[in-house]
Order: C-alpha cells, then sequence, then structure tokens
C-alpha cells in the first residue's frame, strides 16, 4: 500500500471537511412537496431515457390506425362511422396498458439499491409511490394527445367540444391513476420486472377486450354481456364517450368514479402494507 | 463457542446514549435465521467494523437497524430511539449506503444529490449549492452532468456516500463499502470514512475483509451464522487469533523435518507443512519470536528462499475463533440478495 503522499490523488480533506460541517438539517418537506420531487425524478428518467416514450406514442398510434382500418368496415360499415365509436375506446385501452410500468419501473427500482435509500429517508412514506404515479400522469398525457391528434385527423368529431375531450382524458387519467395501484402491489410482490409485466399483461387483455371498447356488447352472448357489465373498464369507456359525445350522464360518472374508489380503497392499503414490510 | 472467546471490554457507558444498541435481534427468512440473536452496542462517534463472510448476516443486522426491515424478534435503539416504534426519528438520525449502489443509475450525479437534498427538504436553490459543494468535496465535479450509470466503480461509491451526507448524519451505514473497488478507489473510500468519523459522525460498516476493519474500526464484532461470535478492538481480537501466518520457502524440501523441528520449537507453536514440498507455515502470537525462529534456522545452516508474516486472514481468524474455515452461506446469501 503505498503511502498517501500526494494530495491530488486523493479526496481533499478540507472541501470535505467543510461540506460536512457547513450541512445543515432543513425541515422535513411536506407530503405534497415530497411526492413532487419524486414525480420530477419520473421527468428525469424520461429525458435521460427518451427511448420509453416509445409506448406512449408508436404504441397509440398503432392501436388506433390498426383497430380502425382492420374492423371499421366490418363492424359499423365503414371506417369514419366506426372511428366515432372506437376511439375513445382506444383512448381508454392504450393508457390503461400504459399503467403496467408503473409497477414494471417500481420493481425495477427495487432490485437496484436506490429504493432502499429512499426508504430509508425520513419522508411521507408513500412519497416515493404517489410521485412516480404522478410522472406516469404525464406520459399518459401524452399518450392521450397522441390518439386525439391522430384521431381528429382521421375524421374523429367529438360533439361534447373541446370542454367533453379534456374532462374525457381527466376521466381516464383518475381511473389510470386509481389502476395503478394494482401494479404497485404486483410490483412489490413479485421477484422481477418481467414477470411483473408477464402478470399484469395476463390481467389487462381480458380487461380491454372483454369490454365494450371495441363492439357494442349487446351483439355478444347473454352471459358475456353480463361479465362484461361488470368490468370497470367498460363504464369508464362509457363515461368516456359520453363526455365526448356530449350525452354523459351522472349515473355513468358515478360508476367510474366508485371503481375508482373500490380501487385505491384496496390495493393502495396493500400496497403500502407490502411497501412497510418488504424485506 | 459463544462468548468465551470473546474479548469483550464492557465500556463504561458515561451516560451518553449509545449510537447503537442491539439486544438479541434475529431475523428469520422463512426457517432460516439470517440473524440470530445478534447483540450491539456501538458508542457514539466511533468507527465500528461488522466483519464476517457472505451471507453471515451483516446486511440484514444493517436493513434492521435502518429500519429497513422488522426485527422478527429482539429489539435495537439508535441514540436512545426503537428502531420500529420510533423509526421515523432514526430514519431522521442515520444514512444508509447498500452494497449495491444506492443511487439512481439513470440520473446524473448532480441530479442525484439534488433529488436527496430536496428529499431531505432543501429549497431548489440550497439543493443545487449543496450538490455542488459535494460533488467538489468529492472531486465528482467534472462528472457532475454525466449519467450515473457512465460512472466508475469507485465513482459511483463517492457519489453513494455523498448522497448519505448531505445531511451530515449522526450515525453511517456503510455496507462494505470498498468491496470491488480498486486499491486506490479504496484508499479514497478509507480516507473519507476517516474524516466522517473525525467529524463526529458514528460509523458502522460491514466488510469481509480483516484488513479493512483492522485499518479503519475501532472495534470489530465479528458475525457467522447470525451470531456475533467475537468482539473487541482490533487489536484484542488479533491477539486472540495471533499476529498472523509465518510462511517460509525452504531452499531445500529435504530440510524440511528439520525446519519443521527448529520452528516449532523456537515459535511454540505446531507448524503446518504445506503441499509446496519446500513450504511450511504457522500461526503466531507474537512477531517477536519471528526473528528469533528465523535466526535458529540460519545457525543450523538451513537455507531459506523467502519468509513472509501476514496479518491473519479473515479465515484464519475463524479457524481460530469457530474451528472451521470461513465459507460464503450461499443459501442465506440468496435470500439476502432477494430481500
Amino acid at each position: 500500500m503505498t503511502a498517501p503522499t500526494t494530495t491530488s490523488q486523493n479526496i481533499a480533506e478540507d472541501t470535505l471537511r467543510s461540506a460536512l460541517s457547513s450541512s445543515k438539517r432543513p425541515q422535513r418537506p411536506n407530503a405534497l412537496s415530497a411526492s413532487l420531487t419524486f414525480g420530477w425524478r419520473a421527468m428525469l428518467k424520461i429525458k435521460h431515457v427518451p427511448e420509453q416514450l416509445f409506448d406512449v406514442t408508436v404504441f397509440p398510434i398503432m392501436f388506433t390506425l390498426m383497430f380502425t382500418y382492420l374492423f371499421g368496415g366490418a363492424i359499423a360499415g365503414s371506417t369514419g362511422e366506426y372511428l366515432q365509436f372506437l376511439l375513445p375506446g382506444i383512448l381508454v385501452q392504450t393508457v390503461v396498458f400504459i399503467t403496467i410500468y408503473t409497477g414494471f419501473t417500481l420493481n425495477g427500482d427495487i432490485t437496484k439499491g436506490v429504493f432502499d435509500r429512499f426508504r430509508s429517508l425520513p419522508v411521507w412514506r408513500p412519497a416515493v409511490l404517489v410521485g412516480a404515479l404522478l410522472g406516469d400522469a404525464a406520459r399518459y398525457t401524452m399518450a392521450s394527445t397522441m390518439v386525439l391528434v391522430l384521431g381528429l385527423l382521421l375524421g374523429f368529431r367529438p360533439e361534447g367540444g373541446i370542454s367533453g375531450v379534456v374532462l374525457a382524458v381527466a376521466l381516464v387519467l383518475v381511473f389510470s391513476f386509481s389502476l395503478s395501484w394494482i401494479w404497485t402491489a404486483l410490483g412489490l410482490v413479485l421477484r422481477t420486472p418481467n414477470s411483473v409485466m408477464g402478470v399484469s399483461m395476463m390481467i389487462l387483455f381480458p380487461l380491454t377486450f372483454a369490454s365494450n371498447i371495441f363492439v357494442d356488447p349487446a351483439t355478444m352472448p347473454g352471459w358475456l354481456e353480463t361479465a362484461i357489465s361488470f368490468n370497470p373498464i367498460t363504464h369508464l369507456v362509457t363515461a368516456t364517450r359520453g363526455l365526448m359525445s356530449g350525452t354523459v350522464t351522472t349515473g355513468q360518472m358515478g360508476a367510474v368514479f366508485a371503481a375508482c374508489a373500490i380501487l385505491i380503497a384496496v390495493f393502495a392499503p396493500v400496497t403500502m402494507y407490502l411497501y412497510r414490510n418488504k424485506k | 463457542m459463544e462468548r468465551d472467546k470473546v474479548v469483550s471490554i464492557e465500556r463504561g457507558s458515561s451516560g451518553s446514549e449509545l449510537a447503537v444498541h442491539a439486544e438479541g435481534l434475529v431475523r428469520n427468512f422463512g426457517d432460516n435465521a439470517a440473524v440470530d440473536g445478534v447483540d450491539l452496542k456501538v458508542a457514539p462517534g466511533e468507527i465500528y467494523g461488522f466483519l464476517g463472510p457472505n451471507g453471515a448476516g451483516k446486511t440484514t443486522t444493517i436493513r434492521m437497524l435502518a429500519t429497513l426491515l422488522p426485527p422478527s424478534s429482539g429489539s435495537a435503539g439508535i441514540f436512545g430511539h426503537d428502531i420500529v416504534r420510533e423509526a421515523d426519528e432514526v430514519r431522521s438520525r442515520v444514512s444508509l449506503t447498500g452494497q449495491f449502489a444506492s443511487v439512481d443509475e439513470d440520473l446524473t450525479g448532480g441530479e442525484n444529490l439534488v433529488l436527496i437534498a430536496r428529499l431531505l427538504g432543501h429549497s431548489r436553490r440550497e439543493s443545487k449549492a449543496r450538490a455542488a459543494e459535494l460533488l467538489e468535496a468529492f472531486e465528482l465535479s467534472e462528472a457532475a452532468s454525466r449519467q450515473v450509470k457512465k460512472y466508475s466503480g469507485g465513482m459511483r461509491r463517492r457519489l453513494d456516500i455523498a448522497a448519505s451526507i448531505v445531511v451530515t448524519p449522526d450515525l453511517l451505514f456503510l455496507d462494505e463499502p470498498t468491496t470491488g473497488l480498486d486499491p486506490r478507489s479504496r484508499n479514497q473510500v478509507w480516507d473519507i470514512i476517516r474524516t466522517l468519523a473525525s467529524e463526529g459522525t458514528t460509523v458502522l460498516l460491514t466488510t469481509q475483509y480483516l484488513d479493512e476493519a483492522d485499518r479503519l474500526a475501532d472495534r470489530i464484532a465479528v458475525i457467522d451464522h447470525g451470531k456475533v461470535i467475537a468482539e473487541g478492538t482490533p487489536g484484542e481480537l488479533k491477539a486472540s487469533v495471533g499476529a498472523g501466518a509465518l510462511h517460509v520457502r525452504l531452499a531445500d524440501p529435504e530440510s524440511r523435518p528439520e525446519a519443521n523441528r527448529i520452528l516449532s520449537h523456537s515459535l511454540g507453536a505446531s507448524m503446518h507443512l504445506e503441499s509446496d514440498p519446500a513450504a511450511l507455515s504457522a500461526r503466531v502470537s507474537d512477531p517477536e519470536k519471528v526473528a528469533h525462529a528465523l535466526a535458529e534456522l540460519s545457525r543450523s545452516g538451513i537455507a531459506i528462499t523467502d519468509f513472509a508474516l501476514g496479518q491473519p486472514s479473515l479465515d484464519e481468524v475463524f479457524l481460530a475463533l469457530t474451528g472451521r474455515p470461513a465459507e460464503d452461506e450461499e443459501a442465506d446469501e440468496k435470500e439476502e440478495e432477494v430481500a
């Protein structure tokens, strides 16, 4: 071991000492500020890893084009007619599918060491999760914008006007935030990001396809129609269509908010329990 | 093998609160007790080394003390605050630098420090200033706007420690701070740890290297199978094990029996005949005797090609303390990795 004689080889001790002594403990941040800081982290990650935006840009375009032109003629007689029906549903499907990245990302954080550091900080504990979900809301907004712009270009004309469309997107965001708590719980339970992805897909495929996104459930066998009426996605799509076409009812909105409340009431506590007792 | 070989000294608890006071700490993973009744007393301001092989329970113990993992039984206080009931108070006194870099690899070094500073409650401006100050102190200014995934192991470790002292903690946990580092980076980390301690931060570090514990720690606990099997200052510990190992290599393998007789006699220890027919070794407790033994050898006309007197290795400490060599406990380790 060579004696540390050259100071350039070593950490400047004086700078370190002064950095240590100039440290002071500020007041603890409140829950909102801590959550926003974690949201900022999510934004930074988008900045540094822009590839992850692939799913909020390319997928929405692909879905919208594919389903409109594949099924439009067969289901509604013309692609133009079908687009009026399909677009709100495609918006829901696109955003709901992106929510699974929440669990995927969270699981990645845990696998690496950074999660331990966050948990050892004296901050409001759910902040790391809430912040991640806030960051995701930005991604959902981006995806929604892609779908809407493309839809308008293809000839989608929402009767509900701008306010209807904005409210519809807001409703989809609220629902996605609520749904994400399922994925955070999964992200904490499963061992690898890929298994989180797999299980999430397994849940989401039946949930989105066995709904009223693509076709009117009235055309389906009775048992399936009944099953679909219990699917929260169905209610979300109905309310989104209603908002965009200006025909929404309080009952339709109420059903969505009830679904959101149930999702949060069940899965947020489960997530927090798992988070607190994470090995 | 519990406490009989322990070189323990009751410290005069001079009224002041212990930095760490753990009693009968246990953590089970399924049927397996990763930590099996650990007692620890760490005085404020000291560097405390936690020495043991992979999977001995070091990381699990640290995770419990840092409030990341609730103990299955037993209790521990950090500066008098219970790790379970007063976890929040504990978190505001400690910092943790985990075994695997606990920084965000996608972010830059500067962003990582700003993030932690913001989470601790600094304003945006203060956070930036604090980050710049720490980057400077840890010689990372040039790499400030580079993503951490592009950092070398040593830079990453330094950033990791910097993130732990954004607000200088009263107690810093360092889990294997130098594992995998090159010698120069290791020296830097050692310097940082010494400086931190001299400024009043209590440091609890885990290590697999006796050498590291010896150079840094004021006191060392040796942990094996989730139990503390010895505790004391490095000097006490080494005295209990022997000063180290003497390795001698003879010019002529034929003379080994004679050399064995002379060395055993003057060292007062039994020699180990190595697989190399010209080599033999022994554990020695007193380096003074080595000079004498080597002189005896040369007086008898036995030529040696080289000799070395090494510090006892962790293996030797283990051999002496447990009667068996240290071995990685694979199963436990996996459990900890998953955890």
